[in-house]
């Protein structure tokens, strides 16, 4: 066993426990409760010497009751060194430090002694701590958004860093922002509108797309490979590009501010992407079933709806849910298009919030909320559609 | 008989692909190549509205004589710039009333006036009046007369379909003294925005392809910013970043760490002191370049990990009996591997990256150093209202588009053979 084994051991062990604790206090301060220091000097130090104990006991007693006891000393620890903190504080210290002995529990002086074993357990703690900050730095932005629905223009202005949830306010205050987006800035009808647009979208994309797609992945005709590799470069033109003819299409023949215009847009800048993904799902599926099809004496249009459709459904789900999330998410076509509120999308509608200046930022964040909290729903719910989606479409973004 | 089936098969083909066709010809490829067209032209959004005749009808009864109206047309062109040509007007009335004054330019047959008033030059206003009177002994209903409503129509010309071009939009394009600031911004957020977002897409997709608990349910989360929409997590940024009551800031400042609070998104230099060389940073460009990363890593993450499970374990077993370390292990296989992908996703994302309008502009606006290409086409078009301009600015886009276009499709094709 090598002493230089032993020091690295503990020092980037107990690194990695402080810097767990402190993203605890960071959000501990978020709550409205106020720290005086991080103790570095303390907690590191008394984090060193738990690490030692760690190794000394090893294996000789149960492992789980050597992780209470290690975790309990750090918290018994903390909460004499850091005075007048609620419990759920050192409750949160607990826990923590229960994860980290447990991800330290089995290293003893045999690990130590192996080749590389420092660097092993550098990068151990590197993921795991990443993992731990990686969720922190995409998840704190939706908090708090979250959060900030919940304020009133006085919470917010008092204390900016208080980002707790004060249910002693009451349901109907807590929720206060959500019923004034609904019923004076009018959100119920946007989210109906966007609603509409989205699910037409979907819908009129698949009509054009799945017999498009079928003949692109089974019909012989002149022209198809051309149409095949066109299909890829047109997807790669982006909107911005787009914008400015078809304002002034759009203009002219009457087109702006309508639900139609913007569904003719969606279809058609989705529609390459859903073709691309449906013809080679549809490659794959065997042609013996479509000949058997035949001999039945069914016609195209039999094919592909008794035979094809049924079969290729988990592609299908993929491309509509993908087209529904771009359709819900897409903001600059509806800036361009739309002007008249009364034909606003959500997204439409919260900038148009923003740009009206004087917008409290709580009902701007219950806005964000009322936009995405759908998204993510579906995302988290239809998961393994939406991510083959993502993945076969991931060329746009 | 199979060259007839064979036939069949062609005809339902087209029949199929027809309509998809037809529409991407019409709200894609059309836009592009009229986008030529348009930057040629001296267009302004005012430009736009097509000139029309207008008439506001006003019926006003005659003092003293119940037996006699009078309507009076106020008649205009709506266009300030663009003169109307054979301008012709048309209105209906009731059965029982006849006009007795009537204009050399109109002709009045059962209940039916037709007038042809000729050309009107821009800004045209006239008041044209007529006198009815009661021919039979019915009453004369006011709303009934006011019930209909003239018709009005005349040719002008549209600027859009005209044949007077101009090679002004290109040179003010290029002669802007901007135009090179604009393009070293715009490449300087892409290639930093795509390298960023690679970077950290690999780190979580290492990350992720560990075993831990949660594992699945991190996956979810980091995709979390890539599928919620744009507008809602931009303003979040603004509010998290804001200089007086932002959180980033205010923690900050509670730390000790700045003494006082940094405009991340107004501010456009901040001068750095490393090594005691000062170095000045471009600070809103940067803070919308962490932005963008932090909005598109999940892509790359998603892209590297799928491409990281199909890597064989062997591989790395043999690394451990060679007793190759971590460090080692990355570099010389899975580096390797995922290099494919990563070149791909680097060609994807900088074309994508190189076209963002939606999150500088919700994020600045285009204001304090963050102007790109594509926020300059809007700025051009519709904020300036020089749709002509914009146009020029999109043709500048597209010609860089398609440069990156022919570099990625060599490289898929050089993947392509490799396999």
């Amino acid at each position: 066993m090598k002493i230089k084994n032993i020091f690295t051991y503990c020092f980037i062990s107990s690194l990695f426990l402080f810097s767990l604790i402190c993203i605890w206090k960071i959000l501990v301060t978020l709550q409205g409760i106020e720290l005086a220091n991080f103790n570095f000097n303390k907690l590191f130090t008394f984090g060193i010497v738990l690490c030692l104990i760690n190794l000394l006991i090893g294996k000789k007693l149960n492992l789980n009751i050597k992780i209470t006891i290690l975790a309990l000393l750090f918290s018994i620890f903390d909460y004499f060194i850091s005075i007048n903190l609620p419990i759920w504080y050192s409750f949160g210290i607990f826990l923590i430090s229960l994860f980290f002995f447990n991800n330290i529990k089995d290293y003893d002086k045999n690990f130590l002694s192996k080749n590389h074993s420092s660097q092993k357990l550098f990068f151990n703690f590197l993921t795991l701590f990443g993992i731990t900050l990686f969720s922190f730095v995409i998840l704190f932005p939706f908090y708090m958004m979250l959060i900030t629905s919940f304020k009133t223009q006085a919470l917010l202005l008092l204390n900016p860093l208080d980002f707790s949830i004060n249910f002693a306010r009451g349901l109907p205050e807590l929720f206060k922002s959500y019923f004034v987006v609904f019923k004076d800035y009018n959100f119920g009808r946007y989210m109906l509108t966007s609603t509409i647009v989205s699910l037409g979208t979907v819908i009129i994309t698949l009509i054009f797309a799945i017999p498009a797609a079928y003949a692109v992945a089974r019909l012989n005709f002149f022209g198809k490979n051309f149409l095949s590799t066109s299909i890829l470069i047109i997807y790669l033109f982006p909107a911005i590009v787009l914008v400015i003819p078809l304002y002034t299409i759009f203009s002219q023949l009457g087109l702006r501010n309508s639900i139609e215009g913007l569904l003719i847009v969606y279809t058609a800048t989705t529609l390459p992407v859903a073709i691309y993904m449906l013809q080679g799902y549809f490659k794959s599926i065997p042609k013996e079933l479509e000949e058997a099809g035949i001999i039945d004496g069914q016609n195209w249009l039999g094919i592909i709806f008794k035979i094809i459709l049924p079969l290729s459904l988990p592609a299908i789900s993929s491309v509509a849910l993908y087209v529904f999330m771009i359709a819900w998410n897409e903001f600059l076509f509806s800036l361009m298009f739309l002007d008249r509120p009364n034909t606003f999308t959500l997204s439409r509608a919260i900038q148009f919030l923003n740009v009206g200046a004087e917008t409290p930022r709580q009902y701007l964040m219950a806005g964000s909320v009322v936009v995405t909290l759908p998204i993510l729903i579906i995302f988290v719910y239809f998961e393994k559609y939406l991510v083959s989606g993502l993945t076969a479409g991931s060329v746009k973004g | 008989m199979s060259s007839k089936l064979a036939k069949i098969e062609k005809r339902t083909a087209y029949l199929l692909i027809l309509p998809s066709v037809f529409l991407v010809f019409s709200i894609i490829l059309f836009p592009i190549f009229s986008n030529i067209w348009i930057s040629f032209k001296n267009v302004e959004l005012k430009d736009l509205r097509i000139p029309e005749p207008r008439a506001k009808k006003l019926v006003k009864s005659i003092k003293d004589n119940p037996n006699q109206i009078k309507i009076i047309y106020k008649l205009r062109n709506s266009s300030l710039t663009q003169e109307i040509t054979n301008v012709k007007f048309k209105d209906k009335y009731p059965n029982n009333i006849e006009p007795t004054n009537l204009d050399k330019r109109c002709l009045f047959k059962s209940n039916l006036l037709k007038c042809e008033l000729g050309n009107w030059p821009k800004k045209y206003r006239e008041n044209l009046e007529i006198v009815f009177q009661n021919t039979k002994n019915k009453e004369i209903l006011k709303n009934e007369i006011k019930s209909y409503k003239p018709k009005l129509s005349g040719k002008s010309q549209n600027i859009l379909l005209t044949y007077e071009f101009t090679l002004n939009n290109f040179k003010k394009v290029i002669n802007d003294k901007a135009f090179i600031d604009l393009l070293s911004t715009t490449f300087y957020y892409t290639f930093f925005g795509t390298i960023g977002a690679i970077v950290f897409g690999i780190l979580a997709a290492q990350m992720v392809n560990q075993k831990f608990f949660g594992r699945t349910f991190m996956r979810s989360v980091l995709l979390f910013p890539y599928v919620a929409p744009v507008v809602a997590l931009a303003y979040t940024w603004e509010l998290l970043l804001d200089p007086t009551s932002g959180t980033l800031n205010n923690l900050l400042i509670n730390y000790q760490i700045i003494d006082g609070p940094i405009n991340l998104l107004g501010q456009k230099y901040v001068t750095l002191n490393i090594l005691g060389f000062d170095f000045k940073l471009r600070l809103a460009l940067t803070t919308v370049i962490i932005f963008e990363i932090w909005r598109y890593f999940p892509l790359a993450f998603l892209f590297i990990l799928a491409r990281l499970q199909a890597v064989p374990k062997e591989l790395y077993e043999a690394a451990d009996v060679d007793g190759a370390n971590p460090i080692q292990k990355f570099l010389n296989i899975t580096l390797p591997q995922i290099l494919a992908v990563i070149s791909i996703l680097f060609m994807i994302r900088f074309i994508w990256n190189f076209n963002k309008f939606e999150d500088i502009f919700l994020l600045t606006g285009g204001a304090s150093g963050t102007r790109t290409l594509p926020i300059n086409v809007y700025q051009q078009g519709f904020s300036i209202g020089d749709i002509g301009m914009g146009s020029a600015v999109s043709i500048v886009i597209v010609v860089f588009l398609l440069i990156f276009m022919f570099i990625y499709f060599k490289l898929l094709g050089k993947r392509a053979d490799e396999n």
